[in-house]
């Protein structure tokens, strides 16, 4: 294990809740706000450490565990996922299975968490977010297939490094299919819209708000902390595949996915601030079509 | 020039997956709209080696019926059929589009082992053909109304016309203008058609038509 190995992880861990106050900055300008902040959400999660914590009487410990195991859980995942020319923390083959299945065990704790408040509004949440994130299973799976395919590697370092301009040269349309699905796959994952409305406040239409409606103080800090760095990881996985240029330098190269990422932010916030949110009955529909789209760009990339 | 030609292919196929899954009539005529545009530009980028005059202006035509034209026809055929502006499946949407995957995963097939006297430019070119043909079926038998088995029938038309590209590199000019009179024809007669059911019926509900008989 190299010393910079250890640099994708760091830069998550110190970085990942600027995309989101990136996110909020580009929709307030669309709107003709001037906007919070762009470190606005790291005085939030301040703000939350300071305060101290309610639970309701029938929760159990498996209510106050649940951020803690989400975010170690996020943490592991992101131990598998390189960032530019830095490689990841430590890769085997097939570790983006294991990506895919760390990424479910912290919404699994998150869902046990909810459930165990006894609360019906959270229990509907739950079983919301467990349906979108099981569909959503499906194109990141065959969108990494398809990357794999194209690469020859197992392995999520090896794999996401080998994506150069010479692949976008001859298997262009397959790359613009995976990160199309990838990219519907980050806005579900992370409760964007137009699956989910981060911001609503009506509990009927919430998906992942409505889970952590009973975390306070320091466990909501924490939940919101793990949600920034799933979406600074998944956010890399894109950009790793959108932003090929190698310079050869490895720090002018993390510049450079520093950029992709904040442009994904961007991108995310004008989608935020263009789109309604979709009716939950066609949020399927959308999944689906992603999964569409990922088998095409796998199955381009097989032929 | 083989990813430009893989890229239209892609693009036309997922417009096929838009017909299936989107629940507006309005989307479903613009989806079939872009197909005709995109089968134009097929034929220019297929021929680019060896532009000819007739080429040229035969594709250019295609795309303005089949882009412009068309569409411009089927949504006047919508206005004054006075319908609503829903699809009405018989099957639901999502299954809709599954049904489209597992279309696409027979044309694959299908397209792997059919022998073409001459190999086409892409081998996407016969899966993309036989998948717009089989989703243009899906669209014809799946949808209540009788102005998406236009759609769907014009559907299946680019699917054939996107075979004759990925088998002939040119076709003969009068075979050509023909099939697109044909079609021209056709959903002028059938925007026509649905128009005149919709007056005579006060709907456009193909099912219920098969009802009809003389005894009462």
């Amino acid at each position: 294990m190299k010393p910079q190995s250890a640099f994708p992880l760091l830069l998550a861990i110190a970085l990942a809740p600027m995309v989101q106050g990136i996110i909020n900055r580009t929709k307030a300008i669309v709107a003709g706000r001037a906007g919070q902040p762009l470190m606005q959400p790291y005085l939030d999660l301040a703000k939350l450490l300071r305060k101290g914590a309610v639970y309701s009487e029938t929760a159990s410990w498996v209510f106050r565990t649940a951020p803690a195991v989400g975010l170690s859980a996020i943490i592991c995942a992101g131990a598998l996922i390189p960032f530019a020319a830095f490689p990841s923390l430590t890769h085997f083959g097939g570790d983006l299975v294991l990506l895919g299945y760390l990424l479910a065990l912290g919404r699994f704790a998150i869902v046990l968490g909810a459930l165990d408040t006894g609360s019906s509004f959270e229990g509907m949440g739950a079983s919301r977010e467990i349906a979108f994130a099981a569909l959503a299973e499906a194109p990141l799976f065959l969108a990494l297939a398809a990357i794999v395919r194209e690469t020859g590697s197992l392995s999520l370092t090896p794999a996401l490094g080998a994506v150069s301009i010479n692949v976008w040269n001859h298997a262009a349309p397959s790359m613009c299919l995976t990160i199309g699905a990838l990219l519907i796959v980050f806005l579900t994952e992370n409760a964007r819209i137009p699956v989910d409305d981060p911001t609503t406040h009506l509990e009927l239409t919430m998906i992942h708000e409505v889970m952590v409606l009973d975390h306070s103080g320091p466990d909501f800090a924490i939940v919101q902390y793990s949600a920034a760095l799933k979406m600074w990881f998944l956010g890399a996985i894109i950009v790793a595949i959108a932003v090929p240029w190698h310079v050869g330098n490895a720090l002018a190269d993390a510049a450079c996915a520093l950029a992709g990422i904040a442009a994904l932010g961007i991108v995310t916030g004008l989608i935020e601030a263009s789109m309604a949110r979709l009716r939950l009955l066609r949020v399927p529909t959308l999944l689906l079509t992603a999964a569409m789209l990922s088998a095409l760009a796998f199955v381009m990339v097989a032929k | 020039m083989n990813q430009v030609i893989d890229s239209i292919l892609i693009l036309l196929t997922l417009t096929g997956f838009v017909l299936l899954g989107s629940s507006r009539l309005a989307a479903c005529i613009k989806a079939v709209g872009i197909q005709g545009a995109l089968l134009g530009l097929l034929a220019l980028v297929v021929q680019s080696g060896d532009l000819s005059i007739t080429g040229v202006v035969l594709a250019l035509i295609g795309a303005t019926v089949k882009g412009i034209l068309l569409p411009v026809l089927l949504f006047r055929a919508m206005r004054e059929a006075d319908t609503t502006r829903e699809v009405e499946p018989l099957i639901s949407f999502n299954l809709s589009v599954l049904a489209g995957a597992l279309e696409l995963a027979m044309s694959l097939w299908i397209g792997r082992h059919l022998r073409l006297p001459a190999d086409p430019v892409s081998s996407f070119f016969v899966p993309a053909a036989i998948f717009t043909i089989l989703a243009g079926l899906l669209v014809i038998v799946s949808r209540r109304k009788a102005i998406t088995q236009v759609i769907g029938y014009l559907m299946l038309e680019n699917g054939v016309y996107v075979f004759g590209t990925a088998v002939a590199l040119r076709m003969p000019v009068l075979v050509e203008l023909g099939i697109l009179l044909d079609v021209f024809v056709g959903v002028f007669v059938m925007g026509i058609a649905v128009f005149h059911i919709s007056r005579q019926f006060d709907h456009i509900d193909s099912l219920r038509l098969a009802s009809l008989n003389d005894r009462v």
